[in-house]
């Protein structure tokens, strides 16, 4: 966790001392345009990757009743048959996480009593999460287009909707500070959750901590030049950024760390939201025993031990319970070896009597 | 039996300091070795049962060679690192799933503890996010990076000695269940990352006997259990004699390896070996004789159920390949397949893309109701649970269920049946119609919640038996609660691994409760023509109100 800390107070540290010796261009610029180019560049190597391998078994997560017989009711989103019902499974987990929604917390007590309760709390402060920011992201595009789509202008004017203090308080804002705390307290406040996390889980929290509080500052308390702001985003949307006036150094940190977040997504768990598209157990239909699935790199030189190979074996006991056989046993044995199996497969191994495996295999004798 | 008495064990679960009961390890789990000890291990595969397997499929199973789990010296090949790194290289490329759930986990915690064998013991690494950072720390160390550059910081290390001994403890306390996977927001699914490793740790080999032989025995006999054709047959025949008695019916259609029959049937083998698989045997028989249906068993292909898939895809695909290779050699139509939960997983999700197109076989059709099964359209196998439905709905079994007035049922779901192919209904379908007690557990403990036996994918052997009633703890308790609220005295199941480790488990926490295949209670149900005054069920145990149950089916059977 200090690691973490101490990487995003370093940012914080570098884009301010930038500002102040005058690097205004390389942080306002230089550095946005190369995080977008590394965000962009790095999603599209990381997905491809990920085509790359194939998917040679199908191997979905059933969770509910498959298709089968005709009078038997289908669970179509937790168990998808066909293309469409995938994409509504994929829907409902993309859009409002129901695999997380289904979440229950165990506890043992005496007994021993193993009880199971429903536990929603992660699920409802992640969508918060994910869906404060997606709304943040979409107003700040009002710095990157012009004339600024009418949908900004609503999504705006409903975010500020109970018209506190000046400038308008956006709920997103609260928001997603809260559900980033809480995201935040409950890794270091759950014990188990804090067993399994590490540097790569909390940098991301306190970095996009850090980009939420430089916003708020920005916003409500620091007050910028927000028309030399327009003027520098709109100037990197445009491919003729320039820098007009003096800005603010709460800008450039805010700026940075979201460059920094950009250019350090691709190579982190952040890819989730590209991988959550492109897992295996989610995105396929649950149709494999009526539609054929071909895997590229199945090999056909594996094959099981022959039919003729067992027989060759076995013959003798074979016909003496009159099991059908394919050739019949050679007339009365002449003074001749006994013949030898083909095939080196037919080897034997460690010979488990038939009567004595089962002690050791089935079900305990014990 | 068990190491540990059940009454210490049932203090020990929640008063021993583990992270189930709130202590939390001091140390940074990279940190905490692993001690093999007497019962936390499965025994090694035997030397000769390694040198058999390798001529088959040559390097795939590492060097022949006894070794022991508890010293410090595995005789490696002094290459293994290599070896491990290049298998995971290749992998990587084979497998999405391997890539992309290396890749994208948040740890989120969602899946901690919704893994019965985390619930059982408490033990921190058995958190299915754990389980896998076992492995993707590897990965981050050499794959990526981030992990190479600033190792730990970065969530990497290298790997050593001591990371595989981790492996082996770990990725052998894991029955690729797959419950973490529903619960994962990415279905990051535990099943495939235990794969993974397994076939890495064979790659070098490392592998344990309790797999290994079987899967060596299902090779060259046909049946894990090593049973050669002629105690094969004699073994199943044998229970026509208890079923004669019990029922007072000859059966005529049992035959092995005939040629031209319409249905080759595929059972798990210790469904004539051992008790209680032997009853659901039983039960198959009456329901075959019952509609008058055109089957063979094969002695080649014995074994549904499939052992190899505990090790790697080749070997999984290698013995699979019998079922459509007897299919063709035989003749038949198509192939129906008896209770058993990883054989399913294995055919439903495996079997066409690795030894199909089947193109001799036909799209199954029950040639007593015509119900064409398209959802077996492609495979053309069916599972005995669907067609038993389906004649059951066409109403052509009788039915007497008051025969098994004598059990109040409730029903397991097997992991792989519900989470790997989406079978819930059907087992229920035919419960409610075969018995008149029928109670469900907790819901969040069935269906596609339900919980692992606790010894599934090769952990059924004795030498881990106090792991395995601490895994096995979830759905134990499950079916206490059902049996303290409605008297439950039988858990019926549709696996063959259930039926060997259920059977174990019930005697440990819930000494009054029976296991059983659901098509023994529908044998027990079924009015057979000709047959005597039943008042015995296919146990030889008295049946409620002995022989009274005069309640014929509705309507005529369909022959």
């Amino acid at each position: 966790m200090k690691h973490a800390f101490l990487a995003v107070i370093a940012l914080i540290a570098i884009s301010w001392i930038g500002s102040l010796v005058g690097l205004d261009y390389v942080f306002g610029v230089v550095f946005p345009y190369l995080a977008f180019a590394i965000f962009l560049g790095g999603f599209i190597y990381r997905i491809v990757n990920w085509g790359k391998s194939p998917v040679p078994f199908r191997i979905p997560t059933t969770s509910g009743q498959g298709k089968s017989l005709d009078w038997v009711r289908q669970d179509k989103l937790d168990c998808p048959a066909t293309f469409w019902q995938v994409v509504g499974r994929m829907l409902l987990e993309v859009f409002v996480f129901r695999s997380l929604f289904k979440n229950t917390k165990a506890e043992i007590h005496d007994g021993p009593k193993l009880v199971y309760g429903s536990s929603k709390w992660l699920w409802l402060f992640g969508l918060a999460f994910h869906y404060s920011f997606l709304l943040i992201i979409l107003r700040h595009l009002r710095l990157f287009l012009n004339p600024v789509p009418a949908f900004i202008g609503q999504i705006e004017f409903f975010d500020g909707l109970f018209q506190v203090g000046v400038p308008v308080l956006y709920q997103t804002d609260l928001v997603f500070v809260g559900a980033v705390t809480f995201l935040f307290l409950r890794r270091v406040l759950i014990p188990q959750v804090k067993y399994i996390s590490f540097a790569a889980d909390y940098f991301p929290l306190f970095l996009i901590f850090a980009i939420g509080a430089t916003g708020i500052l920005m916003r409500y308390f620091f007050r910028v030049d927000v028309v030399a702001i327009k003027q520098l985003t709109m100037g990197i949307a445009t491919f003729s950024p320039a820098i007009s006036g003096d800005i603010g150094s709460i800008f450039y940190i805010h700026i940075f760390l979201v460059s920094a977040l950009l250019a350090y997504f691709p190579f982190s768990k952040l890819m989730h939201l590209g991988g959550v598209f492109m897992s295996p157990t989610r995105n396929l239909a649950n149709n494999n025993r009526m539609v054929r699935h071909v895997n590229p790199w199945n090999d056909p030189n594996i094959k099981p031990h022959s039919y003729a190979d067992y027989e060759d074996e076995f013959r003798e006991f074979m016909v003496d319970t009159v099991l059908p056989v394919e050739k019949e046993l050679p007339p009365e044995p002449e003074p001749e070896p006994e013949p030898e199996p083909e095939a080196a497969e037919t080897e034997k191994p460690a010979e488990p009597a038939a009567e004595e495996a089962p002690a050791e295999t089935p079900a305990e004798k014990e | 039996m068990a190491d540990t008495k059940v009454e210490q064990m049932s203090v020990d679960v929640v008063r021993d300091p583990s992270m189930m009961t709130g202590a939390i390890p001091r140390k940074d789990w990279m940190d905490m070795p692993v001690t093999f000890k007497p019962g936390n291990y499965c025994y090694p595969a035997k030397k000769s049962i390694v040198e058999y397997l390798d001529k088959g499929l040559p390097g795939l199973f590492g060097v022949p060679r006894e070794w022991q789990v508890e010293s410090d010296d595995w005789q490696l090949p002094e290459n293994w690192v290599e070896i491990i790194l290049q298998g995971m290289r290749e992998r990587l490329d084979k497998f999405r799933s391997f890539k992309v759930f290396m890749d994208i986990c948040v740890r989120c915690g969602a899946c901690a503890d919704k893994c019965h064998f985390f619930l059982g013991t408490g033990d921190p690494k058995n958190m299915p996010v754990l389980r896998a950072e076992l492995l993707r720390s590897i990965y981050r160390g050499n794959f990526t990076k981030a992990g190479r550059i600033l190792g730990s910081i970065a969530g990497g290390r290298p790997m050593t000695f001591e990371v595989l001994k981790e492996w082996f403890m770990y990725f052998y306390q894991c029955t690729e269940c797959r419950r973490c996977s529903v619960f994962c927001p990415y279905g990051i699914d535990t099943a495939e990352i235990t794969m993974m490793a397994r076939e890495l740790l064979h790659l070098v080999g490392v592998g344990t006997n309790w797999i290994l032989e079987p899967a060596a025995n299902s090779n060259r006999t046909g049946n894990h259990l090593g049973l050669q054709p002629h105690t094969f047959k004699q073994n199943a025949e044998f229970l026509l004699d208890d079923i004669e008695e019990v029922t007072g019916v000859k059966l005529q259609n049992l035959t092995f390896n005939r040629k031209g029959a319409e249905v080759l049937f595929v059972i798990p083998s210790a469904d004539v070996f051992a008790d209680p698989g032997i009853f659901t045997f039983m039960g198959y028989l009456l329901i075959f004789e019952h509609v008058g249906l055109d089957y063979t068993i094969s002695t080649y292909s014995s074994e549904g159920g499939n052992f190899g898939s505990f090790t790697n895809n080749e070997l999984m695909k290698k013995l699979n390949g019998k079922m459509y290779a007897e299919a063709k050699r035989l003749g038949v139509k198509w192939i129906l397949g008896g209770e058993c939960g990883h054989m399913w997983r294995v055919v439903h999700q495996y079997m066409e893309t690795m030894n199909g197109p089947p193109d001799n076989l036909e799209v199954p059709k029950s040639p007593i109701t015509g119900t064409v099964f398209e959802n077996a359209a492609a495979a053309k196998m069916v599972h005995i649970s669907e067609f038993t439905a389906d004649l059951i709905k066409h109403d052509k079994l009788k039915i007497d269920k008051s025969r098994n007035d004598h059990r109040v049922v409730t029903f397991h779901d097997s992991c792989n049946p519900s989470r790997g192919m989406g079978m819930l209904e059907e087992p229920r379908y035919i419960l409610q119609n075969v018995c008149n007690k029928f109670y469900e557990m907790p819901e969040n403990t069935i269906r596609e919640q339900t919980f692992c036996c606790g010894s599934g994918t090769g952990l059924n052997t004795g030498e881990i038996m106090d792991l395995r009633m601490r895994g096995g703890l979830p759905r134990a308790n499950a079916v206490k609660h059902v049996e303290e609220k409605h008297g439950v005295n039988m858990l019926s199941c549709i696996c063959a691994i259930d039926r060997a480790t259920l059977l174990a488990l019930m005697e440990y926490w819930n000494p009054n409760v029976g296991v059983c295949g659901i098509s023994e209670l529908v044998g027990n149900a079924l009015i057979m023509e000709g047959e005597k005054v039943r008042d015995q069920d296919l146990r030889f145990e008295e049946l409620a109100g002995a022989g009274q149950g005069e309640e014929p089916g509705t309507n005529e059977e369909g022959e």
